[in-house]
């Protein structure tokens, strides 16, 4: 009896608590938008970043009065870097927090995680620089504003082979999807166009000791390296292929984008070479003035992350306001219909794969920084 | 492809040994004297890292004058002398109250311990990898087809000799390390031979943690990025260092870290061979343990022991 009463009471708790958020939802003085993303962990650096970017916009919204006259409110949570978290506090942003929309993640495991969960619960999400082809390929609530990977690996792959790097070796992070789909659409690329691939390995993400991969690279006289993966390993790749008396230049892609690159690799890092989103350097308005904000706000420089960040927020901003609403479909609508919309990171059209096509730009370390050296168009 | 670069890989898999061996001691002393597996260890190893780091910034305006090595080796000392006074602290607030509750309960504390200090280094240090200045001036020796050897491998080989060493003169010829033995092989005969057991016991660890240390600064100066969770793999690997050469036994420790750095290494450089992918590193010293366990649970130079743990 008595445990019958207290489940009748949990139950009426459940349902009323249930009808009342759901009713509070909809009449909601404020747009609430969710953000899942790697404060911490492996990969913070990005997460960071990215959260940089995204709260700077969300500031610069709300500075303007707001959407569709109601403040907009960011819930961010953190992931760890870690498999299995994004499942844990996306479900919490859905169900808890009712959020409308969802930006994140840079990685591209990590996005694959949560976005069947969007998808399944209708709410748009936006990935700001998940990489991987497989990330909008699971339903029509999922975008990206980003390129995607068999453009990066052909970029480094004509790249390559415009300096005349025929032999290639490559060291693949088998642990992350997007590492392992940048090196795959490389291969296609370069093997098709006459280079060859004079040795495979692999790694996981997490390891630091490359000192055998790199001794059996070595053997095999590469031109060229291709290192796919995040900076955390790729500094220190770096570094024990120096160490080595490996000498060729090594090249990423977007994935080593970040100040611990060279934090950690040092004087090993000059003179490599990766594929980026954007470039400080970039003399155009829109992002010189983006830099400038950034600045005064965080005291530090932005990197691709933190530009891709804010764009998220700005393009889910602006279909926000095309649709004149929060609910599902017509935001799912105005987000596929984002035409030449003028973001810092480019102008960004979204194709009927809900991804965007985007130039990318090769950056090289020059002194402990990053230097434009050349765009490279889809 | 088979069995190009034999020596290159024998020097990258010696050097990642040696610092398996130095945690793996640790583990070992402790277990030797209270049967029970500080999973805190690799934590210290850690906080080692981090305070390398710091005491470089500190103390580098004090240290310019004086050559590389010298100063590499005070800070190596100050790294030391943090963690084992760190390893003391932990014992006496985390373990010492329970030594009477049995080995699973601290066992589960030690679970408890680690994640305290690991998230407690997120919050003091943030967690984003942070990279590690090198202590010493780095010369390649050798290179194309003789294997390269840096200088500070020769170098953190050396210290660690020269560690180990010093570790067995403490245990077999000093009154303490006499002590710590008596309690290894009989705690309550010890007790009634006065010998203090609680001294021996915060001895003994501040001696593995000391060790610990050690092995945290040579690690980020092999892999200079360092982060409030990298004690996690390299503890677990030592760990299973310890258990391979025997746990509780000394040179046993030392003897599976070594072993446990050359078998991964080679299982990337070679596995290819076979058709196995080269990410399988982490797998093989798990496979070790489970073989180990199975087959002689005594380890390679553990002897076999009757009583149940």
């Amino acid at each position: 009896m008595r445990t019958a009463l207290i489940f009748a009471v949990l139950l009426a708790c459940v349902c009323f608590g249930g009808c009342k958020r759901h009713e509070s939802a909809k009449n909601a003085r404020e747009i609430v938008i969710g953000e899942f993303t790697s404060l911490t962990g492996a990969t913070a650096n990005f997460g960071q970043s990215s959260n940089k970017g995204t709260r700077m916009a969300i500031d610069e919204i709300n500075a303007a009065g707001g959407l569709l006259g109601k403040p907009v409110r960011l819930i961010t949570e953190d992931d760890q870097s870690k498999a299995g978290e994004p499942a844990i506090v996306v479900r919490k942003l859905i169900s808890r927090d009712n959020i409308i929309a969802l930006l994140g993640e840079a990685a591209s495991s990590r996005s694959l995680e949560a976005a069947p969960i969007a998808q399944q619960n209708k709410v748009p999400m936006i990935s700001p620089a998940s990489t991987n082809p497989k990330v909008t390929e699971v339903g029509d609530y999922i975008f990206r504003i980003c390129f995607i990977d068999p453009f990066q690996g052909t970029v480094l792959a004509k790249f390559a082979l415009g300096r005349g790097w025929n032999n290639v070796a490559i060291l693949t992070d088998s642990k992350q999807d997007y590492a392992v789909g940048l090196s795959e659409f490389f291969k296609k690329y370069f093997v098709n166009n006459g280079g060859t691939i004079v040795s495979e390995q692999n790694y996981s993400s997490g390891d630091k000791d490359f000192k055998a991969q790199l001794t059996s690279i070595s053997a095999s006289n590469p031109q060229a390296i291709l290192v796919s993966g995040y900076y955390t390993e790729a500094g220190l790749i770096a570094r024990q292929a120096r160490e080595l008396g490996l000498n060729v230049p090594l090249l990423g892609g977007d994935g080593w984008d970040s100040p611990s690159l060279v934090d950690v690799a040092g004087p090993a890092m000059e003179g490599n070479f990766f594929s980026n989103h954007f470039s400080a350097e970039d003399q155009s308005p829109i992002i010189q003035n983006f830099i400038r904000k950034f600045k005064e706000k965080y005291n530090e420089s932005p990197d691709a992350l933190a530009a891709l960040g804010y764009d998220s927020a700005m393009i889910l901003a602006d279909a926000i306001k095309r649709a004149g609403s929060t609910d599902p479909e017509p935001l799912r609508d105005a987000i596929a219909s984002t035409k030449n919309f003028p973001a810092v990171t480019g102008t960004i059209t979204l194709d009927e794969k809900r991804n965007a096509s985007k130039p990318a730009v090769i950056l090289t370390i020059k002194d402990g920084e990053f230097r434009y050296v050349e765009t490279i168009s889809p | 492809m088979s069995w190009e670069n034999l020596g290159q890989q024998l020097v990258n898999g010696l050097s990642l040994g040696s610092i398996y061996a130095l945690i793996a001691l640790g583990y070992t002393m402790v277990y030797g004297i209270l049967r029970f597996i500080n999973f805190a260890h690799g934590d210290v190893f850690m906080i080692g890292a981090f305070a390398g780091l710091y005491f470089h910034r500190w103390l580098s305006p004090f240290l310019a004058g004086l050559p590389n090595l010298l100063s590499a080796l005070i800070i190596l000392f100050c790294s030391m002398a943090v963690c084992s006074l760190l390893g003391v602290i932990i014992e006496k607030c985390a373990y010492k109250p329970l030594r009477k509750k049995g080995r699973l309960i601290m066992l589960i504390t030690a679970i408890g311990v680690s994640l305290f200090l690991a998230y407690t280094a997120q919050l003091a240090f943030g967690a984003t990898p942070r990279g590690f200045p090198p202590l010493i001036d780095v010369h390649t020796f050798g290179g194309g087809s003789t294997p390269a050897v840096t200088s500070v491998q020769i170098i953190v080989l050396g210290v660690t000799v020269a560690l180990l060493l010093g570790l067995r003169f403490i245990v077999m010829n000093t009154r303490t390390g006499l002590a710590m033995h008596a309690l290894s092989l009989n705690p309550t005969a010890a007790a009634l031979m006065g010998v203090n057991a609680d001294s021996a016991i915060s001895f003994t660890f501040a001696l593995g943690s000391a060790m610990a240390g050690a092995a945290g600064v040579f690690y980020a100066l092999f892999y200079p990025a360092i982060d409030p969770f990298m004690g996690l793999t390299p503890g677990i690997k030592a760990f299973v260092a310890a258990v391979l050469g025997g746990i509780g036994n000394i040179p046993g420790a030392a003897l599976g870290g070594v072993l446990l750095g050359v078998i991964e290494t080679f299982v990337v450089a070679y596995s290819p061979n076979i058709g196995v992918s080269s990410g399988y590193r982490d797998a093989v010293a798990f496979v070790i343990l489970i073989l180990i366990l199975l087959f002689k649970p005594s380890g390679l130079l553990g002897k076999p022991e009757n009583e149940k743990v």
